[in-house]
């Protein structure tokens, strides 16, 4: 068995779930304590990726960092960073996908703090950034082991944006859904069947730790 | 010397509000905010602490100007190093008693303060449990504590000791006033209980509608019209009951209930939960050993 797609995809979720991590923390603070009129045109666009077809945004993606257009072409002179058809832009079009299943769960749980917890810390001469770091984020790990899984698990279980954007490079941008379905295609059942059991015992096994977690029954046992 | 004169439109549960107020309370003193809920007492702390911003006017505080909509000043809360104890006391759940104190340490300020805080409310024995494990007279000494370890120049309790029963309020009370004389505070209470506000401050003033509607000495305040009596405690009226021709007033004084006997007109003029003084003057007391 081609182990390949899988170190692939786990790759790939690891580097989104790191790098969504510390694009999302800003923004969810931002849209849990602001009075913007903005708001509700940033949270739009922030939940997006949850209702358009993987299609779309994979289109898009693809015509934007498409070296033939401004924007790729600009990337490709000035960087050197081709998007399409590279692993980088599979972590570029994860992070935009998979956004929202990030800052959700942040904002919910900045927004469940009790503002008197930040106006304490301020009054104590305490600066916004050591607030965020030392009041806000301890307080909500649930949300932010929340917001890590599904991140991770959303861009494992990623398809149409990959193929969209990645395609079917082998060690590249193969990942184990895209090569699920090119085994399938090849009618080679046993081996879509090997990458789908391990998906499913992976994916199974990190929701339950989840749960687990937060729901403090492994803190029961160790007590 | 805290020079507040100010307007801020406030949008409360009744609608919009105007806050309008011209305060001075002088240094050292302990002063009481009192009035019904949504009053504005609250806002006036908010917006001396700098988490609200007024409209117009200006606040200066010992000769520095904290905020003047004219010339664009406006301190942070940051800057402007208040002592602010919340009524939900706002402790951080994450740590420990010990490293909420050590929490509001400035950058290079020496942690005796905390252990010198520590002894003053007798937090000794909880340091190191999560405010979540205390009881609410603890937490409540805990988040006074905190309040002061910058070392501020004025404290601000907002409703401190609302949620807690009798005894421990009186501790609580005695706690307060210790640190107010120990640290040399400009103290500011919000509080809807008479007893304690005559209990604590100097000089009280009255909001209604986001304005000061009343202000005096404390004992004057609230006997205004009324003869020195002989004796006389504060009450809140938690019975009224009509037998014949007279109405029994149940007033709990303290953690005792006083049955007084009033007419028709008086029984009326009281509701439930009212706060009233219980008093006499032709009479003389009678004290017995207990």
């Amino acid at each position: 068995m081609d182990w390949q797609p899988l170190v692939l995809t786990f790759k790939l979720a690891f580097v989104t779930t790191i790098i969504l991590l510390v694009i999302a923390v800003p923004i969810a603070n931002w849209l849990s304590s602001t009075h913007s009129k903005m708001k509700p045109v940033v949270e739009t666009l922030v939940s997006m990726p949850l209702v358009l077809p993987p299609t779309v945004l994979g289109f898009y993606m693809l015509v934007a960092f498409s070296p033939a257009n401004f924007f790729g072409n600009w990337l490709n002179e000035w960087l050197g960073i081709r998007l399409i058809f590279s692993f980088e832009g599979l972590v570029v079009a994860s992070i935009i996908y998979s956004l929202p299943f990030m800052v959700q769960p942040l904002q919910a749980g900045l927004a469940s703090i009790s503002p008197t917890l930040k106006e304490a810390a301020y009054t104590m001469g305490k600066s916004k950034r050591t607030t965020l770091f030392r009041i806000l984020l301890p307080n909500i790990k649930s949300s932010i082991l929340t917001g890590i899984v599904l991140t991770f698990a959303h861009t494992v279980g990623e398809f149409g944006v990959v193929l969209m954007i990645g395609g079917n490079m082998p060690g590249k941008t193969k990942v184990a859904s895209i090569a699920i379905y090119d085994e399938v295609e090849a009618l080679n059942y046993a081996a879509a069947n090997n990458y789908s059991m391990i998906l499913f015992a992976i994916t199974f096994a990190i929701l339950l730790l989840v749960y687990l977690i937060n729901g403090g029954y492994l803190k029961r046992y160790s007590r | 010397m805290i020079e507040i004169n100010l307007t801020k439109k406030l949008r409360s549960t009744g609608g919009s509000m105007l806050l309008d107020l011209e305060l001075k309370i002088k240094k050292g003193e302990f002063v009481s905010l009192y009035g019904v809920s949504g009053a504005g007492k609250t806002c006036t702390l908010r917006v001396l602490s700098g988490l609200l911003t007024p409209d117009k006017g200006r606040i200066v505080v010992n000769g520095t100007t904290w905020f003047d909509a004219g010339k664009k000043i406006n301190l942070s809360p940051q800057q402007r190093k208040i002592g602010y104890v919340f009524q939900d006391y706002a402790l951080f759940p994450n740590m420990t008693v010990r490293q909420n104190l050590e929490f509001a340490l400035q950058k290079g300020q020496s942690k005796s303060i905390v252990d010198n805080l520590v002894a003053i409310v007798e937090l000794g024995d909880f340091l190191n449990r999560k405010p979540s494990t205390l009881s609410g007279g603890q937490q409540q000494r805990v988040a006074l504590a905190r309040a002061l370890v910058q070392r501020p120049e004025i404290l601000i309790l907002d409703e401190p000791l609302s949620a807690l029963d009798h005894k421990m309020r009186s501790k609580l009370q005695e706690y307060i006033l210790k640190v107010h004389n120990a640290f040399n505070l400009t103290t500011i209470l919000v509080s809807h209980n008479i007893g304690e506000i005559v209990k604590l401050s100097n000089h009280i003033y009255e909001l209604h509608n986001g304005r000061v509607v009343r202000e005096g000495k404390a004992l004057d305040f609230f006997n205004a019209e009324r003869n020195s009596a002989k004796f006389r405690f504060t009450g809140e009226v938690i019975h009224i009951e009509k037998e014949e021709v007279i109405y029994v007033v149940s007033v709990l004084v303290g953690n005792s209930v006083v049955k007084v006997v009033t007419d028709r007109e008086e029984a009326l003029a009281l509701t439930l939960g009212d706060q009233v003084f219980v008093a006499s003057k032709a009479f003389n007391p009678i004290l017995e050993r207990i």
